[in-house]
């Protein structure tokens, strides 16, 4: 009995594990930081984990449809250049708020030419995508040369420090996209999405709009990236065209971490906020527990490895014992 | 009726060849001076050997299929070259051990990749990402931010410098020119190769008709970490010394050097003098916008251009079909 109910949970629940492991994360850095769960140290915790849910969310449904998109770091780091060049630190609110639609449409721009290339021209998604990745962050760099610029501090406090409700801006966010998705899932083009990456030949054959469907995610994976930019150029106040380059390998692993699988077909954008949610609280964990700076690398990418390995591991004991 | 078309390979060679044809046009470009544009082309291509001997074993992993990537080829070039630099210091007698430790180092990563995809079937993107942490957190931990050592005056001389007074190649060439015969024996001459082909094709064709996928899919995978080692020693006796970030560079233009030179991502087709030409298209259009002086926000818009145009003309899949 209890063999059954694991397999199933396992299997109709792709997030499960990745639940679980954000449990265990969870407490554990409980355990390591006693005050977790207090208001301001969970405000600063979320709003430095809020970028990658964001992007490792529009990322998921990019390789629920069976791609992958190496780009978003590029997308990233060109939103933070043109806010942080075009608002400037003495920048008016008013002109933030402008600029964050030019971000948003910057980021869709982005997602249309991936999209163009891999759903119509047919080329190879992790190619096509690393090719863009350059272009897109030579662009940033060609926008902001040396570091610097910034918005002004009081949208960015906005942005670090509203709880409504005593609850943080974050969990606002997660769960606006929970509820997206969940409609999202509901529709027609959900269920396209899954049947796209499960196999796309087949689902063509049952007239499932296949190129149509590719191209849409990387659109939303394009806008999700403006969104992950807008977050971190808040978070962080200042222009950095290399800002996004780490966050696209991250978003990926989170991405994996929430049982979404690289092939398609499986996984959810749930599992990738937890991933997300997941990869920040171990990169806690591993500052908090007191590790010497050239151990820290390798234990938190341990720690990675052995959560990637978990359920392969109980699957094949399970199954030697069966 | 006969389709007119020119193998990949073929047609990135072509490239390479017109685009330094041109670039002799240049301002600061060798103009009509035969003996400085020999110069120039013969150290473009022993800069490309790196590239290339690098992107063997991506070559592998890549035409073996299932979504085969080694994303820790960077950081295996990085940890391998730093302990070829510990192990020689400067002793010519030690140049043959520190070959083996690298080479086994290399080895001994990759089957851990291997045995990661293979039996708790981890994605090999993510898992080799997982692994490339793994081996940049040793990295830290060896180098404990400098490392002590040498390179041994033999490796100099046979990498870097020309064969003999009289003739100009040097001996990095040579070495490629013979790795590259030694590649397409295996893949073209052996039993290997031809188990890899058809794994990369179709896994369970390839079980039906009695090829060890398991066993194959592990010794991919080591072999890989094994050139890839190979590919450290050499970068490390060409550079002559050694710093973190020293492989990270060639990793993703591994992967484009592969795809550019015609193999298919997707697995099961795909030749190494592809990859061989892919690399010297690669080196060639870094190195001419390293001399046009153009910044490094261009440099990389250009890039990332270039590689789009070039896998649009080739690297289109089948459409789909009904």
């Amino acid at each position: 009995m209890k063999r059954f109910s694991w397999d199933v949970m396992m299997s109709r629940y792709p997030s499960f594990f990745a639940f679980i492991l954000l449990a265990a994360s969870v407490l554990v850095n409980l355990a390591l930081q006693p005050n977790m769960f207090a208001k301001a140290t969970l405000n600063s915790n979320m709003r430095v984990f809020l970028p990658l849910i964001v992007l490792a969310a529009g990322q998921a449904v990019v390789i629920l449809v069976g791609g992958i998109d190496l780009s978003v770091g590029g997308t990233v780091s060109i939103v933070n250049t043109i806010l942080a060049t075009q608002v400037g630190l003495d920048g008016s609110p008013e002109k933030m708020w402008q600029y964050i639609f030019v971000s948003l449409a910057v980021g869709v721009l982005a997602g249309l030419v991936n999209g163009f290339f891999i759903a119509y021209l047919r080329l190879q998604p992790i190619i096509t995508t690393y090719a863009t990745s350059f272009l897109y962050a030579g662009i940033a760099l060609f926008i902001l040369p040396n570091p610097g610029g910034g918005i002004p501090a009081k949208v960015a406090e906005i942005y670090r420090s509203t709880t409504p409700l005593g609850i943080p801006l974050a969990f606002y966010v997660i769960g606006v996209i929970f509820l997206v998705w969940a409609y999202v899932r509901s529709t027609r083009y959900g269920r396209y999405l899954y049947a796209v990456g499960g196999k796309a030949e087949a689902a063509y054959q049952t007239a499932v709009p296949v190129t149509q469907v590719q191209f849409s995610a990387y659109v939303v994976s394009g806008f999700m990236s403006a969104l992950a930019g807008i977050a971190i150029t808040m978070l962080s106040g200042s222009g950095n065209a290399e800002i996004g380059s780490s966050m696209t390998l991250n978003a990926i692993t989170a991405v994996v971490i929430g049982g979404t699988a690289m092939s398609g077909g499986v996984g959810s954008v749930f599992g990738a906020v937890m991933g997300a949610i997941t990869l920040g609280v171990i990169q806690n964990i591993v500052s908090f527990a007191h590790i010497s700076t050239w151990w820290e690398t390798l234990v938190k990418a341990a720690i990675i490895v052995a959560a990637l390995a978990t359920p392969g591991t109980i699957d094949l004991l399970r199954r030697k014992r069966s | 009726m006969k389709r007119i078309s020119i193998s990949p390979p073929v047609a990135a060679l072509i490239l390479a060849a017109l685009l330094f044809l041109l670039s002799g046009l240049l301002p600061n470009g060798y103009g009509s001076n035969v003996s400085v544009a020999i110069a120039q082309a013969t150290n473009i291509v022993r800069l490309a050997v790196f590239l290339g001997v690098i992107a063997a074993g991506q070559t592998l992993v890549i035409i073996s299929g299932f979504e085969g990537i080694d994303l820790s080829a960077g950081s295996v070039v990085t940890l391998t070259a730093i302990l070829v630099y510990i192990t020689v210091k400067g002793n010519n007698h030690m140049v043959l051990p520190a070959l083996l430790i690298a080479v086994a180092v290399g080895a001994l990563i990759g089957l851990l990749n291997g045995v990661g995809i293979t039996f708790l079937k981890i994605s090999p993107f993510v898992m080799t990402l997982g692994m490339s942490g793994v081996v940049t957190g040793l990295i830290l931990l060896i180098n404990h931010g400098n490392v002590s050592g040498k390179v041994a005056p033999i490796m100099t001389r046979v990498i870097a410098r020309p064969l003999a007074p009289g003739i100009p190649i040097p001996g990095a060439i040579v070495i490629w020119l013979v790795f590259g015969g030694l590649m397409w024996l295996l893949l073209e001459r052996t039993t290997f190769g031809k188990n890899l082909f058809a794994i990369g094709v179709n896994r369970v064709t390839a079980r039906l008709s009695g090829v060890d996928v398991v066993g194959m899919n592990l010794a991919t995978y080591t072999l890989a970490g094994a050139l890839t080692g190979f590919g450290g020693f050499l970068l490390v006796g060409n550079t002559g010394v050694v710093f973190i970030a020293l492989g990270q560079p060639y990793l993703f233009p591994s992967i484009a050097a592969v795809a550019v030179g015609g193999t298919l991502l997707s697995g099961g087709k795909g030749t190494y003098w592809g990859t061989m030409a892919g690399a010297i298209v690669l080196t060639l259009i870094t190195s001419l916008l390293t001399t046009m002086q153009m910044p490094e926000s261009v440099r990389r818009m250009v890039l990332g251009g270039t590689l789009l145009v070039l896998i649009s003309i080739y690297g289109r899949q089948r459409g789909f079909r009904q």
